[in-house]
């Protein structure tokens, strides 16, 4: 990675006659200046979400789960899809700051700071649904192994839904030790250009004195280097967890040994097409146009083709052992033609073609490298990927192995409501991180700035002609 | 360019004579006729001492594994015969005495010992298929991914995908003899097995005819190893006709057909382990089987490429090879290692977790029947490698890095060895003279056409745009 040489067929990954000090600038001034009406305007209405969802989640803590549309064979349904979908969206950020800091991959440079913050945020949301989804959440903390007084009651360490919580806090917590790592020399260098003492203060504290000497920098790297390693093995356990909450179990349709890496693929999947609407946005209204590059969306468009490639063999798996098994039973799991034509069928083809057919479309050039179709595809990956928990969920319950069981689900104005409140709770973090934090690592995007910045490699190419 | 060296070639063709020696004795050994298993049995009966029981605890798990393939049931996955046939010996045992009980048995255990050279050499052929088919793919993987590292390292994987004509050919006449009823690793070949009036049919294979039927089987095999050949054959033309290019013409034509047999591959490779391992077991299945399948051959694939890197570097044939590249391939080593326990372990726990019947037969029989490899396994393919190659100096030196690799290799061959054997020689297994014989043909091979392969084409793939970018590689 030292070397300094970088083919002249790649293309240039920060665009513009960009200086150490543009790279400075750019990022910072959306931090140093005043945000705008469109923020304000976007900021109210995720709050106005996030208060209604406050309000959803009172009221059902208040009154009781009842109020949710669940039934006594559907016990999870807008709740674990949610999470999961939530969980899901924070893969990717982990993904692009971890996996593709091992692959070596320069382009992670200007998108891991946003990614990751996504993680976090998404984790955020995710974590609500365990604790409200519970009849008694004031009993929540019985799941710590906590001595006690109850003789040690400890708890049961063979179930699903308790590694889930250590997975989640573990990957919470190594998410933000990773990213707060990286944001260290960035904060240095808002704390060095505040000019207002309020701001100084601020992020000075949030730098913890981050200096910039040798020493600190090797031991960065190291570090960086060892949370990636770290954190690699934990985003894929993490949603294999998460996976084991159903394939765990008896069901048909949720028994399946390949849940495990199919979902990790589905959370890349859907979190790179969460990075990319979200990055489509955010590109345009902070001016980051020349570090987010057509080149970078083009990236992350092959990665969700590669991924969503790697979900649809699942579903083809998924499909064909179903009917190879030759269980009646499999005839009504998510992926089957009884759930084709069943009471879901919609759902069925709302995720083949949100998830398969249309992602289909980035094979040709023209639209992955398009802004307008990146974001409208990623808009229908994130859709899809919703109907794909909910299927795996909905569906498989609601056809189980008694047929005096089959049932249907009905969404309440609640489930709705706390959905939507998550979203905005989402927006209204992203949108506050959006103005305080550096949204593009500067440090690292300065690291690649002479190898792959368009004018030092128009320099280079110059003269090797 | 480099010189297949006489001695080298010497080695790789007396290792398969040796490796034919030992198949044929395998051949040779098996017995003729149920009579004289049976004699066999009984000899091996009374050198037991009086009750024998051992034996008979042995016997009852290799009927109840013969009952798994043929009797008929309508029970969705045959698992109550299981149980059904386990009582039934409890109860005959003491009755019938040992005769009644050996007749049926005898004949079962002269099927298995009539499969097991047939066996040995599958797994061996399907090991070293394998290993060759992923290296192919972890170059295309490369290409498409237009890493920067890995160039110099083109021509020598490559090479060792020389080794796909041959073994393939192998493999099809293989997998052919047994649509053409020459040996019997697939039980649902057998005639009878779909026809409701035969002694042995078998409601639940009949349900699976659909997929597994012999036309339809022989059609898919030809069909991907057609695909996968004519990727080689094409894909190593455009490299080596880009060598003295001007243009990228044959990068650009090479790195789309590359992105196109990926996708190939991904399906071809799951449908590929379906036919040709998964449904060795035709009652059972895993829908993580073909990934799992991929896993064991890419960390195989990996190690194969550093071995062979190593060899080449140390003979001075890889000028720009340096450290940093075997550092990289060493990384893939420890990471696809760590990648295949994940999945075995994933497969493993969610069918030991969720117990049911017709999945938990497939690992009770492993279990029982071939605990030490299977539980050797685990050591060998994951603690070993984790503990050698995740310090980042030793993965440098290339004598750890072949230390590392014989013992994944071993593990991995295991790892194919656990998926077939039980479902062909059941409890009569033995790691004796045919399988070596057929590791030892197959590496011969290996060796012979990889090397031929290799000293065919400079091992600098040079026109390459990204050559320079990994001449100059220092991580």
């Amino acid at each position: 990675m030292s070397s300094h040489y970088e083919a002249p067929i790649r293309e240039p990954l920060v665009l513009g006659e960009k200086s150490y000090h543009d790279i400075t600038v750019d990022i910072a001034k959306p931090i140093e200046g005043k945000a705008n009406k469109n923020w304000y305007i976007a900021f109210t209405i995720s709050l106005i979400a996030f208060l209604w969802g406050i309000g959803c989640i009172t009221y059902t803590i208040g009154t009781g789960i009842g109020v949710w549309g669940l039934n006594k064979n559907i016990g999870w349904a807008w709740d674990i899809t949610n999470f999961v979908w939530w969980v899901g969206i924070g893969h990717a950020g982990t993904l692009i700051s971890a996996v593709l800091l091992l692959f070596r991959q320069r382009w992670r440079m200007a998108i891991n700071r946003s990614a990751e913050a996504m993680t976090i945020f998404a984790v955020f949301q995710a974590g609500l649904f365990p604790l409200i989804h519970m009849g008694r959440p004031w009993n929540g903390y019985w799941v710590l192994p906590i001595p006690n007084q109850f003789g040690s009651l400890w708890v049961n360490f063979n179930s699903p839904l308790l590694w889930d919580v250590f997975a989640i806090s573990t990957y919470l917590s190594v998410s933000l030790v990773f990213w707060w790592t990286g944001l260290l020399p960035d904060f240095a260098m808002l704390r060095d250009r505040a000019v207002k003492p309020f701001q100084k203060k601020i992020y000075a504290l949030l730098s913890f004195g981050w200096s910039g000497r040798a020493k600190d920098w090797q031991r960065f790297e190291e570090v960086s280097l060892v949370l990636a390693g770290l954190a690699t093995p934990l985003v894929l356990s993490v949603h294999t967890i998460v996976s084991m909450d159903f394939a765990t179990s008896i069901n048909p349709g949720w028994h399946s040994t390949i849940f495990p890496p199919y979902f990790v693929a589905g959370a890349i999947f859907s979190g790179f097409a969460m990075v990319q609407t979200l990055l489509g946005i955010m590109r345009k209204v902070t001016n980051l146009e020349n570090y987010i590059t057509r080149l970078h969306v083009e990236y992350m468009n092959m990665v969700i083709m590669l991924t969503g490639g790697i979900v649809a063999v699942a579903y083809a798996s998924e499909f064909f052992i179903a009917w190879y098994t030759g269980s009646p039973y499999e005839n009504f799991t998510y992926m089957s033609v009884g759930a084709a034509t069943g009471a879901y069928g919609w759902a069925f083809w709302s995720l083949i073609l949100f998830n398969i057919l249309i992602p289909q479309l980035l094979w040709v050039r023209k639209f992955r490298r398009s802004f307008i179709a990146s974001f409208l595809i990623s808009i229908a990956i994130n859709i899809g990927m919703w109907f794909e928990r909910f299927d795996i969920i909905a569906i498989v319950l609601s056809k189980g192995h008694l047929p005096s069981t089959w049932t249907r689900f009905e969404p309440t104005f609640v489930d709705i409501g706390i959905f939507i409140g998550t979203i905005g709770f989402f927006g209204v973090l992203f949108l506050l991180y959006a103005r305080t934090f550096p949204v593009i690592a500067q440090a690292e995007v300065k690291s690649i700035l002479k190898v792959s910045g368009e004018n030092y490699k128009k320099l280079r190419d110059g003269n090797h002609e | 360019m480099y010189q297949f060296s006489g001695k080298l070639k010497t080695i790789a063709l007396a290792l398969m004579v040796l490796g034919a020696v030992g198949i044929i004795s395998g051949f040779l050994s098996t017995p003729s006729s149920v009579e004289e298993v049976k004699e066999q049995l009984h000899h091996a009966q009374n050198a037991h001492g009086g009750h024998g029981e051992a034996k008979v605890e042995h016997h009852e798990a290799t009927d109840a594994h013969a009952d798994h393939h043929t009797e008929a049931s309508h029970d969705t996955h045959g698992h109550d015969a299981h149980g059904h046939a386990d009582e039934a010996h409890h109860e005959a045992a003491p009755s019938h005495g040992e005769e009644a009980h050996g007749d049926s048995h005898a004949e079962h255990v002269f099927h298995q010992l009539k499969n097991r050279p047939w066996a040995a050499l599958y797994v061996a052929c399907m090991f070293f298929f394998g290993v060759t088919l992923l290296v192919l793919a972890f170059n295309a993987i490369q290409r498409v991914a237009q890493a920067g590292w890995s160039i110099v390292l083109f021509r020598v994987m490559e090479g060792i995908t020389g080794n796909l004509l041959p073994v393939t050919i192998i493999l099809l006449v293989l997998l052919l003899l047994g649509s053409a009823h020459v040996h019997h690793l697939f039980v649902w070949m057998a005639p009878g097995t779909v026809d409701p009036t035969a002694a042995n049919y078998d409601a639940i294979i009949d349900g699976k005819s659909w997929w597994l039927n012999v036309p339809g089987w022989t059609i898919r095999a030809i069909v991907y190893i057609a695909g996968w050949n004519i990727y080689r054959h094409l894909s190593r033309k455009a490299s080596l006709a880009q060598d003295n290019a001007t243009d990228l013409v044959n990068y650009t034509k090479n790195f789309k057909m590359s992105v196109a047999f990926l996708a190939f591959f991904l399906f071809t490779e799951s449908m590929m382990s379906w036919d040709w391992i998964m449904s060795l077991d035709p009652h059972w299945f895993s829908t993580l089987f073909g990934w799992y399948v991929l896993a064991t051959f890419l960390v195989s694939a990996v190690t194969v490429i550093a071995m062979v890197t190593v060899y080449l570097q140390s003979k001075g044939h890889l000028e720009y090879v340096n450290d940093s590249h075997i550092h990289d391939l060493a990384k893939f080593m420890f990471g696809f290692s760590v990648f295949w326990t994940y999945l075995w372990f994933s497969q493993f726990m969610l069918i030991w977790y969720a117990d049911m019947p017709e999945e938990t037969t497939y690992f009770v029989q492993r279990f029982e029947e071939y605990k030490l490899p299977f539980l050797l396994m685990i050591p060998m393919n994951f603690i070993f490698p984790i503990l050698v190659l995740i310090n980042s100096d030793y993965k440098r030196i290339p004598n750890f890095v072949i230390g590392a690799g014989v013992v994944v290799l071993l593990g991995h061959y295991t790892d194919v060895f656990i998926m077939i054997m039980p479902a062909t020689v059941g409890g009569e297994w033995f790691f004796g003279l045919p399988e070596i014989g057929a590791i030892l043909f197959f590496l011969g091979l290996f060796i012979y056409s990889v090397f031929t392969s290799i000293s065919k084409a400079p091992l600098l793939a040079k026109g390459n745009p990204f050559l320079h970018e990994s001449e100059t590689f220092h991580y």
